[in-house]
């Protein structure tokens, strides 16, 4: 029997529906290869009891004939997710012990379409890093590895542990979240695929809040087909998130159809930054020519606000978060450390509960939106989001889709980087899509010369997952990515 | 604009997070390197652009003013460090 691990989710669907194995059999072939992989992190709690009775209620289920979209696949749930009596930590150690009463409208979602949760992933804390580094529970590892190496690099972040888990087979598919850019280059980072829908696509509730204005959840998967698949059980219209958009939710597996000709492609001139390494060049210039010679049209375009999208997010970002996060206080739940008085437990449990990076960008938060500051930098950036967010809706006036690189570089070290700035710069190509509201997508498109996975981005118009699955789809079938790490885990 | 170490304890101060006087001089220079990287922003024009608001165009949703959920009291408290009676329990704060 094949193993069942290597089976996409296009793939389970089939199988299980041939009786070629049961939900239950594929969920312990996974306990298992989960359960070899731990030197990877990728999971911070496991669930295999649950997991197993959500497999053999599935089983019944298909027994029955009955059966919904995701019945009996098992995901894994970045723990950003609030999972019904299961750890909730969004990672940081100032959520101690927090089980949710309740599921998150995403998991809820993927629950009642008959998907089988693994366990709990990994990630940066609060979903802040690009590196997942900044985890209560230690780095994640990728399972990549450079050419004749065996030292370890990072996965990307914040939604490390999704991808890292989704590239090793040790889960069919994984929620993940993205802010500025944490879907897209843990995906491209690991060989897998990311898509962050439009802002209000999917219902932000039950889900840790970062930065209210930019975060939206979405799947990784293996492949194009798997996050169509995912993105559709995940997205809702949900009256509990007042940005929820009442948009009517498309199958976007049928957007598949592999025809590309006469789209219109978007090539921004100023996503040529300077220091670009030539092979990130040279495999943007490759899919182009893939679309080219699918019949697509290459069409130069501006958006001349580019360069500013990272330095405003960093005053957007840290200021939504520096608000969300007050509520962390040692009072309604997780961590409390004592103090002389009440003032001195919050600022005792603060200190003691966030990491360097969450602190930092608090501090970097209550600074801007602080008195006599708010002008020159709140006000401001979000000025200048407005000018970036212009920038787009002037160059699809013009064209139905965009391609720019996913990441300026593959993946490095831990600890290779760590300037905050320098991490910062590697969602110099994803951040402008969060700060305009948009969709976007990173698909394996090669391989660095080292042997890491390298991923290309499209960017959509608001709404517009269909023209992105499409041509994603389309890329990916003339990638013709197969590669695989070595399985150095088990 | 950078921000010497007393504005460092004052930011921390308003952010509720204890800060050891041996970090001030870190935090300091992390915090200048960010604000001097972002400070970039002065370059753009925003003359008669209005600050973005909300990242997709809707209308408010609103809901009726009535209670839709409640009578779960226990949920609430379920995760709280110290809870007696349905309430939060917190350190003494009137003498």
């Amino acid at each position: 029997m094949t193993d069942l691990t290597s089976l996409k989710i296009s793939e389970i669907r089939d199988g299980l529906k041939a009786k070629d194995f049961t939900a239950l059999e594929l969920t312990d072939s996974y306990i298992s290869a989960l359960e070899a992989a731990r030197g990877l992190n990728a999971f911070v709690k496991e669930t295999p009891e649950q997991a197993r009775d959500m497999a053999k209620a599935s089983d019944e289920r298909l027994a029955k004939g009955e059966g919904g979209a995701l019945e009996g696949v098992p995901l894994g749930i970045k723990d950003l997710f609030a999972t019904k009596g299961v750890h909730t930590q969004a990672c940081s150690h100032i959520l101690d012990d927090f089980k949710p009463v309740y599921n998150s409208t995403v998991t809820q979602n993927l629950f009642d379409d008959g998907a089988v949760m693994l366990g709990k992933l990994n990630m940066d804390e609060f979903a802040m890093g690009s590196s997942n580094e900044t985890s209560y529970y230690g780095n994640v590892i990728n399972p990549w590895r450079r050419n004749g190496s065996d030292a370890a690099l990072v996965p990307g972040g914040s939604s490390g542990g999704s991808a890292s888990a989704v590239s090793a087979h040790i889960c069919a598919g994984a929620t993940a979240t993205d802010t500025g850019g944490s879907i897209r280059q843990p995906a491209a980072f690991t060989g897998t695929v990311g898509i962050k829908p439009t802002y209000g696509r999917v219902s932000r509730w039950g889900v840790v809040a970062f930065a209210s204005s930019l975060d939206q959840a979405g799947p990784i998967a293996r492949d194009v087909r798997d996050a169509a698949i995912m993105l559709k059980s995940m997205a809702s219209h949900d009256p509990m998130d007042t940005t929820s958009v009442n948009v009517e939710v498309p199958d976007y597996e049928k957007a598949l159809t592999g025809d590309i000709k006469g789209l219109r492609v978007g090539i921004p001139k100023e996503y040529r930054v300077d220091n670009m390494p030539a092979e990130i060049e040279a495999l943007w210039q490759t899919g182009i020519e893939w679309l080219k010679a699918r019949g697509a049209e290459i069409v130069d375009v501006t958006l001349p606000h580019t360069k500013y999208a990272l330095p405003a997010y960093y005053i957007v970002a840290p200021a939504e978060a520096s608000s969300n996060l007050a509520r962390y206080d040692g009072v309604r739940y997780g961590l409390r450390v004592k103090g002389d008085d009440i003032a001195d437990m919050y600022c005792n449990t603060r200190a003691e509960g966030f990491g360097d990076e969450v602190q930092r960008r608090i501090m970097i938060g209550t600074y801007v939106l602080s008195a006599g500051y708010y002008d020159a930098y709140y006000a401001k950036a979000q000025k200048v989001r407005t000018l970036i967010k212009g920038d787009f809706d002037t160059a699809f006036k013009d064209v139905d889709i965009m391609l720019t690189p996913a990441t300026p570089s593959a993946a490095f070290a831990p600890g290779e980087i760590t300037d905050p700035v320098q991490m910062y710069l590697n969602d110099i190509f994803t951040v402008t899509v969060n700060m305009a509201g948009l969709p976007g997508i990173s698909v394996p498109a090669g391989l660095s010369s080292e042997g890491l996975p390298l991923g290309l981005q499209l960017i959509g118009k608001p709404f517009d997952e269909e023209t992105l699955f499409r041509t994603a789809h389309v890329m990916e079938q003339d990638a013709g990515f197969t590669a695989r790490p070595d399985k150095w885990w088990s | 604009m950078s921000v010497d170490q007393s504005t460092v304890r004052k930011i921390a101060s308003l952010a509720r997070i204890k800060v050891d006087e041996e970090d001030l001089p870190r935090l300091e220079g992390e915090l200048n390197s960010i604000l001097k990287w972002i400070e970039m922003l002065g370059e753009v024009n925003t003359d008669n652009v209005e600050p973005m608001t909300s990242a997709v165009h809707m209308e408010m949703k609103k809901r009726d003013d009535v209670v839709n959920r409640g009578g779960c009291a226990d949920d609430i408290v379920a995760n709280a460090p110290l809870s007696e009676d349905h309430f939060f329990a917190v350190p003494k704060v009137v003498e």
